[in-house]
């Protein structure tokens, strides 16, 4: 039983790091209309920033993702500008996706080059032991507990952005109808460049959680918790912030329970299979306004 | 005799994989050719027919599928498991490895078929996220199972098991399948891209073909004049991961040991050969098959300058973006189309 609960615990914890790259999935999904196929590697980039800021430079841990969190947002707004932003009104849809492919190249290259194949062992941005509860039977990680509060404070912070300020709510007026935001007098390109700003930057946050959860950090690490995230996104329901959040904890959850009781191997594979199932029967997802197609 | 446009292009395009391959043969039978350059020209072929094959998706159905290198793992298990079976019978080689490539086709187009019916429903990112889901999946499935035969019979589990007395174990889970007869060379790897080349230009030139690209211009268009869009986006997709499968088939049987590992049959892997595609011009075979014939031997002929190698994947996803954004970019295309006004207006042929 003890067993069962610690998997959960981990399970949400895991699901909190998917949750919060989900939650920058989805925004852009939202309002650039694009599957940013970079943003995972913008994770990478953040868990590298974060190493280095703490071991090359000795930045003390907040210090360090601070230094990340501007640097990946420097590279949203980079790459959305250089990359992105030229090709929105392309007569085809594939070619922001495939541009975007070619942005994730670049980044796990570049890094390649930079930082080399070699893992690092990444040192966890946080030292605190955690707890341990029913007589020391039930061991929780200090970074377990961090994360899932980071996740609720991340989650709450920018519900409340979107609702409350004036940004937040031309971001809501763009995903509906960007005709009619621009007639709004809705600046829809400084609009896009915030979303991919505030998404990288809690990429960032995501890449220094992930690599202290999960110590070992290579050009690679991003690429695949990018992907299940977007499948946290889709799960959740696309456009949906709470949705993101929803997927993303039950995306950690089922990982983590498979890890444990199925097989490691085929974890991944009962993920995706998850997602599969889910765009057959309910395509919205699950918090998500069903669309009509426009004829 | 005059032959039309579309013949002239199609021939030319034999034409080089011809010479290419006559060149070859002259080099290794004078004996100029490195055992490290001999060792490319199988993989230079199978890339380049596995870039014809996504082609056929990506440019002629207008489809982004990155599930590629999961038909390839299809067909390279399916296939190899038979050759390992019957490695020690009577069979004759040429036989075996036909008999391979028919089972490494059939298996991954029953594969492209049944995975086509749900994930053709979806266009766009989702279909390539799927797609992406798909490949993985089998892939990790594959690296997971033990299939193997003793004297209590054939078992087959996701765990590691003992055999019972005589016996042999045909998938060792993530060891894969050991011992694959080395048949592909590279006369058969060439014969199966020419094929592949014929099969392909005579979908898109033929009335099948101008119905596939009818659904990419414009769906519903399409769909009012009566195109039956689901059952040709099927055929597209269905004869595309048939061929990926035999580019399983050549992968398989050109090295002993065949492992589901990531960098052979990981979501790369598809984005590798989507790098050739993009590359050689998305919807030009022509282009496809140059695009990854260079863009995977040139590397590795370079691999003694230094660190050249280095920077070759960082060049092409530099060169890969400024590819999309020349020919897609809507700034970019008014400027070619202001440009070369004056010719003639080339700017559209060009784009």
């Amino acid at each position: 039983m003890l067993n069962f609960l610690n998997t959960i615990i981990n399970g949400i914890s895991l699901g909190s790091i998917y949750a919060i790259i989900a939650l920058g999935y989805t925004m852009v999904y939202g309002i650039a209309k694009m599957l940013n196929f970079a943003h995972g590697d913008v994770i990478m980039v953040g868990g590298y920033l974060v190493y280095t800021g703490m071991i090359s430079w000795g930045f003390n841990p907040l210090l360090a993702i601070l230094f990340a969190c501007i640097g990946c947002t420097m590279l949203g707004i980079l790459t959305e500008r250089v990359a992105y932003k030229p090709l929105r009104g392309a007569s085809s849809n594939l070619a922001v996706l495939i541009t975007a492919i070619g942005v994730s190249y670049f980044l796990q290259n570049i890094s390649l080059l930079i930082f080399t194949a070699n893992p690092k062992s990444f040192t966890s941005v946080i030292t605190w032991e955690g707890i341990s509860l029913a007589d020391g039977q039930l061991k929780i990680q200090g970074i377990t507990i961090v994360t899932i509060v980071a996740g609720i404070v991340v989650l709450l912070a920018l519900q409340l952005f979107i609702k409350r300020t004036k940004a937040g709510q031309a971001m809501l007026a763009v995903s509906e109808d960007k005709g009619a935001a621009t007639l709004m007098g809705i600046d829809v390109n400084k609009t896009i460049s915030l979303t991919f700003a505030i998404g990288s930057g809690l990429a960032a946050i995501a890449g220094a959680l992930l690599c202290s959860a999960y110590p070992v950090l290579t050009p690679y690490t991003g690429a695949m918790p990018g992907i299940k995230a977007f499948v946290a996104a889709v799960l959740g329901g696309i456009g949906s912030i709470p949705g993101a959040m929803l997927g993303g904890l039950l995306l950690g959850v089922a990982e983590t329970l498979s890890k444990r009781y199925i097989s490691t191997q085929l974890a991944d594979a009962i993920v995706f299979a998850i997602l599969i199932v889910m765009l057959l029967v309910r395509p919205a997802g699950l918090l998500g306004k069903k669309l009509q197609e426009k004829v | 005799m005059k032959l039309r446009k579309q013949t002239k292009k199609e021939f030319i395009t034999y034409a080089i994989v011809l010479l290419f391959y006559a060149v070859v043969m002259i080099l290794d039978v004078t004996g100029n050719l490195k055992s490290h350059t001999k060792g490319l020209l199988v993989p230079v072929c199978y890339y380049a027919t596995a870039a014809v094959s996504l082609n056929l998706v990506v440019g002629i159905l207008g489809d982004l599928s990155l599930g590629h290198a999961g038909f390839m793992c299809v067909g390279a298990f399916s296939s190899s498991l038979f050759s390992v079976v019957f490695k020690e019978s009577a069979m004759p080689v040429g036989l075996r490895f036909l008999i391979a490539l028919i089972i490494g086709t059939a298996v991954a187009a029953l594969f492209g078929f049944l995975i086509g019916i749900p994930v053709l429903r979806l266009n766009g990112d989702y279909l390539a996220i799927v797609t992406l889901a798909f490949g993985e999946i089998i892939k990790n499935i594959l690296a997971a199972i033990y299939l193997g035969y003793d004297e209590a019979g054939v078992h087959l589990s996701l765990k590691s098991f003992t055999l019972q007395g005589e016996g042999k174990m045909l998938i060792n889970g993530a060891m894969g399948i050991q011992g694959v007869p080395t048949d592909s060379n590279f006369t058969v790897a060439t014969l199966i891209l020419i094929l592949t080349l014929v099969v392909v230009q005579h979908i898109v030139d033929s009335r099948t073909g101008r119905a596939i690209m009818s659904i990419r211009d414009n769906r519903i268009a399409a769909e009012s004049i009566g195109i039956n869009v689901t059952k040709y986006k099927m055929l597209a997709f269905t004869v595309s991961a048939a061929i990926a499968g035999t580019v399983g088939v050549l992968f398989s049987h050109n090295t002993s040991t065949l492992t589901a590992a990531s960098n052979y049959f990981g979501y790369n892997v598809s984005i590798m050969i989507l790098v050739y595609v993009v590359l050689g011009g998305i919807g030009s075979i022509r282009g496809s098959v140059i695009a990854a014939a260079l863009l995977y031997a040139l590397p590795e002929m370079l691999r003694g300058l230094g660190n050249l190698s280095n920077y070759r994947m960082l060049i092409y996803s530099v060169i890969l973006i400024a590819v999309m954004l020349w020919n897609w970019a809507p700034a970019a295309r008014t400027w070619r189309e202001k440009v070369f006004a004056g010719k003639g207006g080339k700017a559209d042929a060009a784009s």
